[in-house]
């Protein structure tokens, strides 16, 4: 049999979508590699995540009661007691901050071959993962000669599994050697706040790593008082210290659904593209047309920044700064 | 105390560019410092700043190039460098992370730091493997993604954040020895002064074959092969406004407006 073994990610009390994810990449690479699909979740309120993961193409589903929250020493042991006991071809975790915390460990200690970050992946002769490179400038197919192969994928890239299944739920139990657990969670912190909530904005200007210095910031400020709008970045803006964190949107940061962004110097990472992609219109200004943005982006502008965004000012009546 | 810092010169690709079978034409390539790695190294150069005897050394796995970006991190405070290079991995076509965790692994047996620090990821691979998988290799706790670092030097726990996804961070006590993997952000990494730049001219940068590791060619063997590299097809359907930069804003504020902004 060649099975998959996928594991489920929570924080908090709650299933993370990227679950659902993974039940559907694995209930495909099960079928193609005709093989069972196995869900484990470990940790926190696992009877409750066992009946939310019963998805249609789910055999089975692990479940094992140990601590509340993630704890990488915890999860590398669980899931390579579990690989032993299951021996699947494939293990299948998210690319995910809490996934890349253990997912090298497992695969280094199991000697699995590990490929991170999956967008696509094909069960052929060999399986045949696609990724992405040079920020996204280019995508690279590589195969994996292996008879066993751990893989992350990166979320969002497959649809969540919705359908209620039948599948076993079955519980695990694993004796942690505790001396082997040397970290220690000790809370949790929301970060941003602050004055300005850009989650209510209905209109974002946002800007990006292309406004180059500082005091270039003032033009995008002036923009979007001008237009009544709302000022937003894009990571290295808040990385810099040029805007504090509560602007900052992407995975990290926060996830926004405006009327209208305006992406101002903004390539379109893809790190970035998970805060903002639910915008009811995308305008991008950037001078690179093969920026990722332009992938999403409704409208587009395709030019220096330091030239439109003055004259953008103007044709509303406003002043731009000098710079 | 002594911490290594894993540093990487990667490729940076310009806008427009060609591919050559399966890499990109060297000439459409600047290599430079990771840009995680930066603020490893400013996190290592801090420590040496706040502890009495700490050294920090890097290590590069890289040709005799990397001199130029290692003689960067040295510039900014690290006191030397090691560099691992020979002609297996010069032959080796993917250098996947198990294999720069192992070559790695040799390193910090060589030289027994207590605190391992590497970036998240690569600009280029973008892997964001080979800190974790270094750590289980050679038997350190870890933690990845790490935001913000209190660590007094001689201690035997670092306290750190990690930044999880959704504007929420972790809070983790952890072991020593271990790697972190450095995000972004965590501090403001500095420019090498003029008298940092004279003063890594005379640094060591100690080059390294895997026969001196203790390694044999077979580490570069690996399972992950690449077997495509392409541009991907370009999904935009975005309405273009064309013109002068004048023109381009007149019709962006026409549809603006449409939209329902005023200013």
């Amino acid at each position: 049999m060649s099975d998959v073994l996928a594991v489920a990610e929570h924080r908090r009390g709650d299933l993370r979508d990227v679950s659902f994810e993974l039940v559907t990449a694995g209930r495909d690479l099960a079928d193609a590699a005709g093989g069972d699909l196995h869900v484990a979740v470990i940790g926190g309120d696992v009877d409750g995540f066992a009946e939310e993961l019963n998805r249609e193409g789910v055999d089975t589903i692990h479940t094992i009661s140990e601590g509340e929250e993630f704890n990488h020493d915890v999860y590398t042991q669980t899931v390579e007691a579990l690989f032993d006991e299951l021996a699947p071809e494939l293990l299948l975790l998210p690319n995910t901050v809490n996934g890349l915390d253990y997912a090298p460990a497992v695969a280094n200690s199991l000697s699995l071959p590990l490929v991170t970050d999956a967008i696509d992946v094909e069960y052929g002769d060999e399986l045949a993962v696609t990724r992405e490179m040079y920020g996204s400038k280019v995508e690279t197919v590589v195969e994996v000669d292996a008879d066993r192969v751990a893989l992350t994928i990166r979320p969002g890239e497959w649809p969540p599994a919705e359908s209620t299944g039948d599948a076993e739920i079955s519980q695990f139990d694993v004796s942690i050697d505790e001396s082997a657990v040397r970290s220690t969670v000790t809370g949790f912190q929301e970060v941003g706040g602050g004055d300005v909530d850009i989650t209510d904005a209905d209109v974002l200007v946002s800007v990006g790593r292309g406004i180059e210095e500082e005091e270039n910031i003032a033009l995008v400020e002036a923009l979007a008082d001008t237009l009544g709008a709302t000022l937003s970045s894009s990571r290295p803006i808040v990385d810099n210290g040029w805007l504090p964190k509560n602007r900052q949107v992407g995975q990290s940061g926060k996830v926004v659904t405006p009327d209208i962004y305006i992406a101002i110097g903004i390539s379109g990472a893809v790190q970035h593209v998970a805060g903002m992609k639910g915008a009811d219109t995308i305008v991008a200004i950037n001078t690179d047309a093969s920026a990722p943005i332009y992938d999403l982006a409704d409208y587009g502008v395709v030019d220096d920044l330091f030239d439109v965004v003055p004259a953008l000012i103007e044709a509303f009546g406003g002043e731009p700064p000098a710079l | 105390m002594k911490v290594l810092v894993a540093v990487a010169e990667v490729a940076d690709v310009e806008d427009e560019f060609e591919i050559d079978g399966l890499a990109i034409d060297e000439q459409y390539l600047n290599y430079d410092l990771n840009e995680w790695d930066d603020y490893a190294v400013e996190a290592g150069v801090q420590l040496q700043e706040a502890g009495d005897d700490v050294e920090v050394v890097s290590v590069t796995i890289g040709p005799e190039r990397a001199d130029e970006t290692i003689r960067m991190a040295l510039a900014k405070g690290v006191d030397r460098a090691v560099r691992v290079w020979d002609e297996n991995l010069e032959a080796t076509e993917y250098l996947d992370s198990e294999t720069k965790a192992d070559v790695l692994a040799a390193v910090v047996e060589d030289e027994q730091p207590d605190l391992v620090l590497t970036g998240v990821q690569s600009d280029d691979t973008a892997f964001g493997a080979t800190g974790v998988s270094l750590a289980e290799e050679v038997g350190f706790e870890w933690a990845a993604v790490v935001n913000d670092l209190e660590y007094e030097p001689g201690s035997d726990t670092a306290s750190v954040h990690r930044e999880l996804e959704g504007g929420v961070e972790e809070f983790t006590d952890v072991e020593l020895p271990a790697v972190l993997t450095i995000q972004t952000g965590i501090n403001e990494p500095r420019y090498a002064s003029l008298r940092g730049i004279r003063q890594a001219q005379s640094k060591e940068i100690a080059p390294k074959t895997l026969d001196e590791l203790g390694l044999d060619a077979s580490v570069t063997d690996s399972a992950v092969s690449l077997t495509e590299l392409y541009e991907p097809e370009t999904e935009s359907d975005a309405t273009l406004f064309e013109g002068s930069p004048d023109e381009e804003a007149d019709q962006l504020a026409e549809l603006l407006r449409d939209e329902g902004v005023e200013a």
